[in-house]
Parts: structure tokens; sequence; C-alpha cells
């Protein structure tokens, strides 16, 4: 196994009222691009947290490359790069002057590392005596991550870097995080995002302060364990009703057009489904045969309370 | 060092580019001098008075000149009898009427003593007051003169020490300056550290190699250096515009103004360790700062003519010892051995102050 570059060790952490994390353990290992995904309110952003020393467990440990989030808040903070949730930069600043403030924070400039960032801060270039407050957001997103890279760090840590930027500007972001990686930079994204999460190379879900599994993506959507249909018709939602009064159904929710069905029994037959379909008079009903994504693995590991 | 000069630069781009924050440096002392000097002006000129001359003698006649030569009163009518004094007043063409009774001169002669009434228009009480004091003063000057000729003399011992003229700008420099100071210290910089919760990059400087106290210190010294700016160029105004004396040491002022801002500064920053937007860090400032300072520190209303509970709460203004302190090394030009009590009660407030905020700084890491 490789050397671990983020080791978290039964961190618990409580709000009040919420327990916002509940015994997570995982390891990141060097140079990969893991994610964190989980809906809103899950505890990434706690997680993320007190990996850049913003905040201190209750319970548990973490480190970064060896160094205790807790003893060595200092060194963690010359090695990690963090972008937080909203794109914090001064908006009244320009896109160079934000930049060249956060180098200079971290004494360095933005030459001595011009060749990590060369490739994200061309697109910037031609607004780089814009305000960064009159960007659009994809163009805010790559500066704060040009920002988050400029001292060169070791680790990169994003908290829901793609949160609220529109679909092409996402897909870049992603293209952009793996040529990252390729540097030898170890990685750390949170998204609630399924659909991102192909894009990792490991993940971890995270669903109410608790890791329901960690795996690559194609290792986790084999943990759902039927076959898997996919079924479109005209009265969408009169079918998910008729197909959930159905005691051989064991999963059925709708995703965009289509509804996600699997069955209690893996040997069932295409013709007893179609059966059923015509007996409730769906009989336009299309049905295919499909590979379980990564939101279904989810689903089911959410229902059945699969903890680890 | 170099990450501290980044930031302190940091910090002027976002005082030079954001309009409000010039209006209240650079706009705001302006106009508040300039309403301050003419619109509010207390000082009075050409109050038009009514003269009711029944007196035969030569003495009324000099007095009355004597009055219009002070150009602060211009006779508007002159009467014939008693009775024309209630229209004099009704018609509001004076706010005065000076009474010479028929036996004035007998009795400046015979009995050594005579009387001049002055009848004044209450509604308008601070006309009022002020025209009678200062047509008492101007009798009683006449009269001591008088005195030494013909040992007849009535004896007004009304004396103004320091602002024989109340000249109201006395009153109101020092109180500019330090609600001036005020609101740039402790409004704008507990803004500025609102700002950056809210934009989160308070967030990313915390984690950044830059230490807490650089940050605080950093976004105080840009403050500082323009408080000070600003203190000279409204006692500059002061000076040149409105005739303000500067009898005392300059040094001493200056010293002053750093402890006021010092004081004005760590309530800033006590104020954004405790508020999480700019809204409220503007609203926390300005109900617990500006209003008891333009209130209660003696810059509108004087200290003496307030309740007791309000008189103890201006105690604990700094901008009334500092009001004090200006005044009194300014107009009275007085040294350190004179003024050490505020002096020492503005600097041992402002170690107070800096004592809690930085332990609001620690608890809030």
């Amino acid at each position: 196994m490789k050397k671990s570059a983020i080791h978290i060790e039964s961190i618990s952490k409580r709000y009040a009222e919420v327990q916002a994390l509940d015994q997570i353990s995982l390891d990141v290992e060097e140079g990969e691009l893991f994610g964190l995904i989980g809906p809103d309110g899950a505890g990434k952003t706690t997680l993320i947290k007190i990996l850049v020393t913003l905040f201190s467990a209750e319970d548990g440990k973490a480190s970064i490359l060896g160094m205790d989030t807790n003893d060595s808040k200092a060194s963690i903070r010359k090695i990690i790069g963090y972008m937080p949730g909203r794109f914090s930069l001064y908006p009244d600043l320009s896109v160079e002057e934000n930049l060249s403030f956060f180098a200079r924070a971290f004494d360095t400039t933005i030459e001595e590392n011009y060749s990590l960032i060369q490739s994200i801060y061309d697109q910037l270039k031609p607004f780089k005596d814009r305000k960064s407050g009159a960007l659009s957001g994809g163009m805010k997103q790559k500066l704060a991550l040009c920002c988050a890279l400029i001292h060169r760090p070791k680790v990169l840590i994003l908290d829901e870097p793609t949160t609220g930027v529109d679909a092409v500007s996402r897909k870049e972001f992603w293209q952009m995080l793996h040529e990252i990686k390729s540097q030898g930079i170890t990685i750390l994204v949170s998204t609630p995002y399924m659909d991102e999460a192909n894009l990792c190379d490991r993940i971890a879900f995270l669903q109410g302060g608790k890791i329901l599994s960690i795996d690559t993506p194609s290792k986790i959507t084999g943990q759902f364990p039927w076959q898997l249909f996919a079924i479109k018709s005209q009265k969408k939602y009169a079918l998910t009703e008729w197909l959930r009064a159905w005691e051989k159904v064991s999963y059925c929710y709708a995703f965009g057009e289509y509804l996600h069905i699997a069955f209690s029994e893996n040997a069932i037959q295409m013709n007893e489904i179609k059966e059923y379909l015509s007996a409730g008079s769906f009989s336009d009903a299309e049905i295919v045969n499909i590979p379980p994504t990564i939101e279904d693995t989810f689903i089911y590991l959410m229902e059945n309370g699969n903890s680890r | 060092m170099k990450k501290f000069y980044a930031f302190v630069q940091k910090e002027f781009y976002h005082i030079f580019r954001d309009t409000r924050t010039m209006m209240i440096l650079f706009a705001l002392p302006i106009a508040l001098v300039v309403i301050f000097g003419y619109a509010l002006n207390n000082d009075f000129k050409n109050i038009p008075i009514g003269i009711l001359n029944q007196s035969k003698g030569q003495t009324s006649e000099k007095l009355i000149h004597r009055i219009i030569g002070s150009g602060y009163f211009v006779v508007e009518q002159t009467l014939e009898k008693p009775q024309d004094i209630p229209k004099a007043f009704k018609s509001g063409k004076v706010k005065l009427v000076i009474f010479f009774p028929t036996n004035f001169q007998q009795d400046l002669y015979h009995a050594k003593k005579a009387q001049v009434q002055l009848i004044a228009d209450a509604s308008d009480i601070n006309t009022a007051i002020n025209t009678t004091s200062y047509l008492s003063g101007i009798i009683g000057d006449f009269n001591t003169e008088n005195g030494r000729e013909n040992s007849a003399s009535i004896q007004v011992s009304t004396r103004m020490i320091f602002n024989q003229r109340l000249l109201s700008v006395y009153l109101f420099i020092p109180g500019v300056i330090a609600l001036i100071l005020l609101i740039i210290s402790a409004l704008l910089t507990s803004v500025t550290l609102a700002r950056e919760k809210e934009t989160g990059t308070l967030e990313l400087l915390s984690i950044s190699p830059i230490s807490p106290y650089m940050i605080i210190i950093g976004k105080v010294i840009p403050y500082l250096i323009l408080s000070l700016l600003n203190s000279f160029l409204i006692i500059l105004l002061g000076i040149f515009v409105f005739g303000l004396p500067m009898v005392g040491s300059v040094a001493l002022l200056i010293l002053a103004c750093f402890v006021y801002t010092v004081a004005s500064l760590s309530l800033g920053i006590l104020i954004s360790t405790r508020v999480e937007t700019q809204q409220a860090a503007m609203f926390a400032s300005l109900v617990s700062l500006m209003m008891p300072t333009m209130l209660l520190s003696g810059f509108i209303f004087p200290i003496e003519s307030l309740p007791l509970p309000l008189q103890l709460i201006s105690n604990i203004i700094p901008a009334t010892h500092f009001i004090i302190l200006i005044k009194s090394i300014m107009i009275k030009g007085a040294g350190i051995t004179l003024i050490w009590k505020p002096f020492s009660i503005l600097i041992a407030m402002t170690a107070v102050f800096i004592l809690v905020s930085i332990q609001s700084l620690k608890r809030n890491k």
C-alpha cells in the first residue's frame, strides 16, 4: 500500500444538537485524487475544516503527511492549499492583485511557482486587471484555484469547488484537477454531485456524519447487489406507484425521465416484469437492463444503513 | 515583514477603492466642520433690538452708542412710550427692548444708582439668555468706566474666562475631532474586519503564515495613519477658518489624538470579534459608540446639565476625557502637570480596551 498523505482516525465533532461527524476514519494516498461525496449537511465541510486546522476535532486524530492537525498547525498550513466553499477572494482587488497578495502572504512570488498555475492562469490573463468581483462564476473559481496553488502546496483541499458553477466550467475544472494531480499533488475534493464521483480515483460516501463506503468508483458500483433496470413511460408518476406496490421490487427511484428499479430476486425474468406492467396497463413502457450508477449505490447504501 | 507589507498594501487598496470609505474619511470631516461651523452656529451678530429712551441725559445716549458699537445689535425700532413694547415684540421686529426710565439720569447722580430694564423675547429662549447676558456685560463695562469719573456705578460681575465672546467654535472643533476619530477608527475597522468574515477571506488568512496579531495590526495601521491625518486637517481648519487658538504644546496634542485613536481602534476590534456581518458591525458602532459620543461627551449638551445617571455614563466615554484634553491643550495651553488626570484616565481606558479585545480575539480563534 502507498504512503498515506491524509490520515483520519475515528474523528468526531458535535455542534450543540447535531452530531456532525461520527467516528470517521479514512486514508488518502499520496498523489491520489480523492472525492468526498455526500449531500448537504453530510459533514463534508466540517471534516475539511478539521483537516485545514480551522476547527479542532472533539475526538480522534487526523494528520497530513504525518503531521498532526492539532500539534503541528503551523507546518501543516505551509504545505496545504485550501479552497473554501465560497470563492474567498477580495472582490475589490483585481485578478493579478489577488494572486499577488496570496503569493506574498505565503512568502513567495507569482513568478516562482508560475509553472504550476500557468495553464489555468493563461485563461485568466486577458482579465488580469479586472476586479475579481466582476468575474463570472467559472473565472472566480479558476482564480481561487490559482490562489490556493500559488505557494505550491503538497496537498490540495477543495470544499465543493463546483457548486454554483455552470456545466462547462465544471468539466474544465475537473480537467484542471487532473493536471494538478499529474504534478504529484494529492487532492481531496468534496462535492454533492454524484456524477463527479466517477472522475475521482477513490471516493468516500458521507451521510449524516458517517462514512457509508470508501472505494474506487467502479468497485463502489459493484456494491449494488441487484440487477438494475431502467423503465420509461408516459405515465411516470402512476408507474412509480404501481411498481412500488409490487412486493418483489426492492428498489425504485426516478432518475430523470427513467425509473431505476431492482428486484429482491435476481433471477427475475424480463417477461415477468412486462406481464406486471401490462397488468397495470403500462404497455407503452420501455425497459432496459443497465449497470448501476454511483447514485444508485449511494441510495442503496443509505437505505440499508450499511455503515462500515 | 514582506507579508506584513503586502497586507498593509492590500488594506490601502480596500480603503482607496471603496467610495463609501473614502466619503467617510474625507468628505464627512469637512462636512461636519462646515455644518457645525456655519449652519449650527450659536454665535450671533446684528440682533434687532428696540430702544425706549425716556431719560433726557447724556449717559443713556452714550450707553446706546456703546451697545450699537459692539456690533452684536442693531436698533431696529425707537419706541416712544412703554405701551408700545408689546406691539414691538408681537410684530417680531425686535428680540429685545432696552428701556431707560425718565429718572435714569437723576438717579445716577443723586442715588448713585440707576436702573435700566432689559426686556427680552423669551419665546426664543437661547437668544434671550444670550442677548441679556451680552448686554449685561456691556453695561457692566460701561458702568465701571463711568464709575471712575463719577463714583456712580452698578457693578456687573459677569466675566467669562477663555471664551469671553462665547464662541461655539471652541466647543465644536474638539467634539468634531472626537467624533471623526471614533468613526474612522471604530466604525471602519470593525466594518473592514467583518467584511473579511463575510467574504470568507478571514478563513484563508487565518490558515496562512500571517499571524492573527499581524492581521489586526495590519488592519489598524492604515486607519491609524488616516485618523491622525484627519485630526490635523480638522484642527488646521479650526485654526485657520474659524480662528481657534493653539496655545498649548503640539506634541501633547498629537499624543492625545494618538491615545484616543488607539482607544477607538481597540473598540472597533472588540466589536468586530463579536459580529459576523458588516451591517451588524456598523449598527453596533453607531448605537454603542457614536450615539453616546455625540450626546453624552459634552460635545452637544454640557455634561453639567445632564441628569446624574447620564453624567456617570459620560465619565466612561473616552471622548469626554479627550474633549477635555483638547480644550485644555489648545485653548488654555495647559501642560502635562495640569492635565495628567484626563490623560491617565484615557490611557487606562485604552489599556482595558486593548486587553479585552485581545481576549475576545483569542476566544474566537
